[in-house]
């Protein structure tokens, strides 16, 4: 097997469920989890005579998306029918948006190795319905239920040109992808909830050739590590075929989960005809130029212009912008502290230290920071005035978290200020001196390092509580005077 | 005169006055419906006790001194691919058999609220494909004024009933000809109007860029009157147009002096009748009496209209009607697999004419043959309005016969489907241009097939008018209407009252 000689092309569709209350084009509610088809009326479920009117909410975010994304937005575009028969598509075809899209032009910049990654196309559509088959295999259930409750919801697709050459690009993609869409309020983008859906589109062909390899499609994948397992899989696949000397066939595969490999889905000869037409029932979507205009001007902050502000304006390394740009919710938390006064530097380093830490161990996400942004701005005032130190201050936002006391409370309850009265600290460095000549001798022989293990035995005698700079001091001043 | 004879202007302003009670003339058609339905076959289902209470509703409103409504107590039928809630909606075809349909169309709504009095839900062609109503699988109905002969369609049912006197007026809707060509067959008026504006929800699709609801009546006031109950602007349907409701029953009487109407050649170079052009040209006479400016001209386009017709309407038709696949509602035979259910409940659930169409229509859009098919009658359709938008800036409006025969015998249709797509000819490029057109009576003529025993027949004058000008279109149906007044009161009030159809039809349940 000589995988190297082979170069893969991965281009990539995303679904995204637009943040609206109601559908795409009925006024039925969007809220996820509700009883099975309790969402509905004649024109999400097709009754016959009913007519789609389009959501003016849903043309906004899809705005929103595409000029996040960079991309050009057509004033004029149309409505298409794509037909199929599925018993989750109740009209026998799905509204969406095929000759003309909402948007074209747009990319995303990925940064290992930067690049820019192209989007071809964004547009507006709607969701089908969902079919629960009986023991959940398709092939030998003994019947499917249908819930149109999510038949209807809106859409966007926002399909890539095949600008990534690794799965590792593709999850770049993604994240940078989720990141715009977050911020711009256009979806929520969760993977696991279907909010967000990825097919992927990849290719193979020998390194060095201009002919290019037979696109495969791959659907079924529910997170960014299936995206990333199912495309190194993909490419093992169709680089052993071509090893063999076997052609790749063009067809749509499913990733199994389980079983960590791809496998056809069936065809029927020859490939689908959607047979699209223009959707009569809805007449061309004209935006005014102000509308687009009034979209710019309510657009939430993103996430390169939020970077640029903390590095420039608030004097953080890049890495940290990045960090705490990572989700909408995580950089307003931040944005809250420094506007209540906390050092940006400080609460960057809390934040992305000792908070995200705490989460990653707790399995918590952005949307429930544990800890209001009071209580944090309050703790790094006790630490900065020095009533408590350092040390103690990392138990107390664990306390804080846990017990949904104020800092100040749990200081207090537990006696935890800051030793910093000389009279006290100078009976416990003289018994420090005492019990350690070793490293006193050390000190006055100039090892200044020394110091530092006896700084810490002041540490363990006041269980964290001395204020460390001035028994260092107080420390040399016994000891080499 | 018995109270179903009356117009629905005259029962309105009766009913209003309090003259004669809603109720009263309720009564009195239904006596007429149980009378002369059983050889007519012109409703599907007669709703009986929901009319009943809306006239008692009406004649409270009254009682109550509240408004009733322009069209207080009038009886309206309604073709049966409108949809009223708790009511069956057929549509003509086996495929919805048994569907109670969970809401009423806008323009049903409307007209509710104006006071009418919807009597029933009457026949046409399965899912309004047809022009003579005998491709319902439920009966076919017969011409009042030959009970051999059919009532045209596909809203013969409507027709019929209103030509009968079953109904005062009724909704058809025409997707290329089907209010026009049934109202001409049956000696009635049907106005096709301006598309978008009336409300298509609720209205079951057949081409949803060419479908229009409309009203039938005996004269043109009557047709004016129902229009203005159903028209404006429904956010529920968004090619519906937002324009001013016209009085246009209280517009009709305007001089006509210096009114220009052209007679497009490539209609009448159509193998008319000649007892139809006769009467279409002795109508042009008398409006040209009157002082209208009547010349011949040309708009090349409209020799491709039934060609782009019978491309785009299957298209559209193939789309719409795929929702009928078993799953949710109406006929679902069962299969081995899903595909076996798809085509069991299909080729189970809609007739002949029903499958050829989805088939043309499918053909017309697949890939490959796209562009062939779909997009170039798309692009003849802009061309037929490019021609219809010149010849507007000469002409107030465009004339020809509404059809190019009368009535035919029923069983005719059934053979070479090409010949009866020809009949539309004359009908069709109004729905491609989207603009308004009524037929309104015109005189008689003998069928070419009527041999020495035959009977004249009616026939309907075409009045195209420009986009949202009902107002002219419906004068000038007037003025026809007043040439040929005494004649049609005369033939068709005798045809009604003499009317006795011994034979009753067949109905599949």
């Amino acid at each position: 097997m000589t995988e190297r000689a082979y170069d893969m092309t991965i281009g990539l569709e995303v679904h995204v469920e637009l943040l609206t209350g109601s559908k795409m084009f009925c006024r039925c509610s969007t809220r996820f989890g509700d009883p099975p088809n309790t969402n509905v009326c004649p024109v999400c479920t097709g009754l016959p005579g009913a007519l789609p009117v389009p959501n003016h909410e849903a043309v906004k975010l899809g705005l929103r998306a595409a000029l996040g994304l960079g991309a050009r937005i057509n004033l004029r575009s149309g409505f298409d029918r794509k037909n199929y028969f599925y018993p989750d598509l109740p009209k026998g075809y799905q509204i969406t948006q095929y000759r003309t899209p909402l948007a074209e032009d747009g990319f995303i910049e990925i940064s290992e190795p930067p690049k820019r990654i192209r989007i071809q196309r964004i547009h507006l559509e709607e969701d089908t319905g969902k079919s629960i088959h009986a023991g959940d295999d398709i092939t030998t259930a003994e019947y499917t239920l249908l819930d149109f409750n999510r038949c209807g919801v809106p859409l966007i697709e926002i399909v890539s040109e095949p600008d990534m050459s690794s799965p590792e690009e593709a999850r770049q993609y993604l994240e940078r992808l989720q990141r715009v869409l977050r911020f711009a309020g256009v979806s929520d983008v969760k993977m696991e909830e279907g909010s967000m859906r990825v097919d992927c589109n990849i290719s193979v062909k020998p390194r060095g050739t201009a002919v290019s390899g037979k696109p495969v499609e791959i659907k079924n994948l529910s997170s960014f590590r299936a995206v990333v397992r199912a495309l190194s899989y993909e490419f093992q696949r169709q680089a052993r075929l071509l090893e063999e000397g076997k052609t790749v066939v063009r067809e749509t595969r499913h990733w199994d989960e389980a079983k960590e490999s791809t496998y056809p889905l069936r065809t029927k000869g020859s490939s689908q005809d959607y047979r699209y037409l223009p959707e009569p029932d809805l007449p061309d979507l004209v935006l005014e130029e102000s509308f687009v205009e009034e979209v710019k001007r309510d657009m939430p902050r993103l996430p390169a212009e939020i970077v640029a502000y903390y590095t420039e304006k608030l004097g953080l390394p890049e890495y940290d912008a990045e960090v705490l740009t990572l989700d909408p919710n995580l950089s307003r938390f931040f944005d809250d502290c420094v506007e209540r006064g906390a050092d940006p530097k400080t609460a960057a380093n809390w934040i992305m230290g000792d908070i995200m830490g705490y989460m990653n161990r707790q399995g918590l996400t952005y949307e429930k920071i544990p800890l209001s942004t009071e209580n944090l701005v309050e703790m790094l005032g006790l630490l900065k005035s020095g009533v408590i130190s350092g040390k103690i201050a990392k138990d107390v936002l664990v306390k804080v978290i846990e017990t949904g006391k104020t800092p100040s409370e749990i200081v207090k309850e537990e006696g935890l200020t800051q030793v910093s009265d000389e009279g006290e600290l100078l009976s416990i460095i003289q018994e420090v001196i005492s019990a350690n000549p070793g490293p006193v001798q050390d000190v006055k022989n100039g090892k200044e390092k020394a110091i530092g293990f006896l700084v810490g035995q002041v540490m363990k005698a006041t269980r964290g509580r001395a204020n460390p700079a001035k028994v260092n001091i107080m420390l040399k001043e016994k000891i080499l005077s | 005169m018995e109270l179903w004879e009356l117009g629905a202007w005259d029962i309105a302003h009766k009913v209003r006055a309090k003259e004669v009670s809603a109720q009263e003339v309720l009564e009195s058609h239904l006596a007429r419906i149980s009378e002369i339905e059983p050889g007519l076959c012109a409703f599907l289902e007669v709703l009986e006790a929901e009319a009943r209470i809306a006239a008692s509703r009406v004649d409270a409103k009254i009682a109550g001194g509240e408004d009733p409504g322009i069209l207080a107590g009038v009886p309206c039928a309604i073709k049966d691919n409108m949809n009223i809630k708790g009511t069956a909606c057929t549509c003509g075809s086996k495929m919805l058999d048994g569907y109670i349909s969970p809401y009423t169309a806008t323009a049903i709504k409307r007209m509710s609220r104006e006071g009418a009095v919807v009597t029933g839900k009457t026949n046409l062609d399965e899912f309004a494909m047809g022009s003579s109503t005998e491709s319902s699988a439920y009966m076919v109905t017969r011409n009042p004024w030959d009970p051999d002969r059919v009532p045209g369609g596909s809203s013969g049912g409507s027709a019929a009933a209103v030509a009968a006197g079953l109904s005062t007026v009724a909704l058809g809707s025409d997707t290329g000809g089907s209010i026009r060509q049934p109202a001409s067959f049956t000696g009635i008026v049907g106005l096709k109007p301006t598309y978008g504006r009336v409300s298509r929800y609720g209205l079951v699709a057949f081409a949803s860029s060419l479908d229009q609801i409309g009203p039938f009546g005996r004269d043109v006031r009557d047709v004016a009157l129902l229009l203005e109950a159903i028209s404006g602007l429904d956010t529920a349907d968004s090619t519906s147009v937002e324009r001013p409701v016209v009085p246009w029953s209280k517009r009709l009487e305007r001089p006509l002096k210096g009114l220009r109407a052209g007679v497009p050649k490539e209609l009448l170079g159509l193998s008319v009748d000649d007892g139809v052009r006769d009467a279409f040209y002795r109508a042009l006479s008398h409006l040209a009496d009157m002082g209208a400016v009547i010349e011949e001209t040309s708009l090349p386009a409209l020799r491709y209209a039934l060609d782009a017709y019978y491309v785009i309407a299957p298209a559209e038709a193939s789309s719409n009607l795929s929702r009928f696949d078993g799953v949710r509602y109406g006929l679902s035979t069962r299969g081995k697999a899903l595909d076996d259910m798809y085509h069991a409940t299909r080729a189970q659930g809609f007739g002949p004419e029903v499958r050829r169409r989805i088939m043309l229509g499918t053909f017309a859009l697949s890939a490959g043959y796209y562009d062939a098919y779909y997009l170039r009658a798309a692009k003849t359709r802009t061309l037929i309005r490019r021609d219809f938008d010149e010849a507007f800036k000469v002409y107030d409006v465009l004339l020809s016969p509404a059809t190019p025969t009368v009535a035919f015998r029923a069983g005719e249709e059934s053979g070479d489907p090409m010949t009866k797509y020809l009949a539309d000819a004359m009908t069709v490029s109004a729905n491609l241009a989207g603009i308004p057109a009524l037929s309104v009576p015109c005189g008689f003529a003998r069928p070419s097939d009527a041999g020495l025993t035959g009977r004249d027949l009616p026939c309907g004058l075409q009045i195209m008018g420009k986009p949202f000008d009902e107002e002219t279109v419906l004068a000038i149906g007037y003025a026809v209407e007043a040439s040929v007044r005494e004649e049609m009161e005369e033939k068709s009030g005798r045809m009604r009252r003499n009317l006795l159809l011994s034979k009753e039809c067949e109905r599949v349940d």
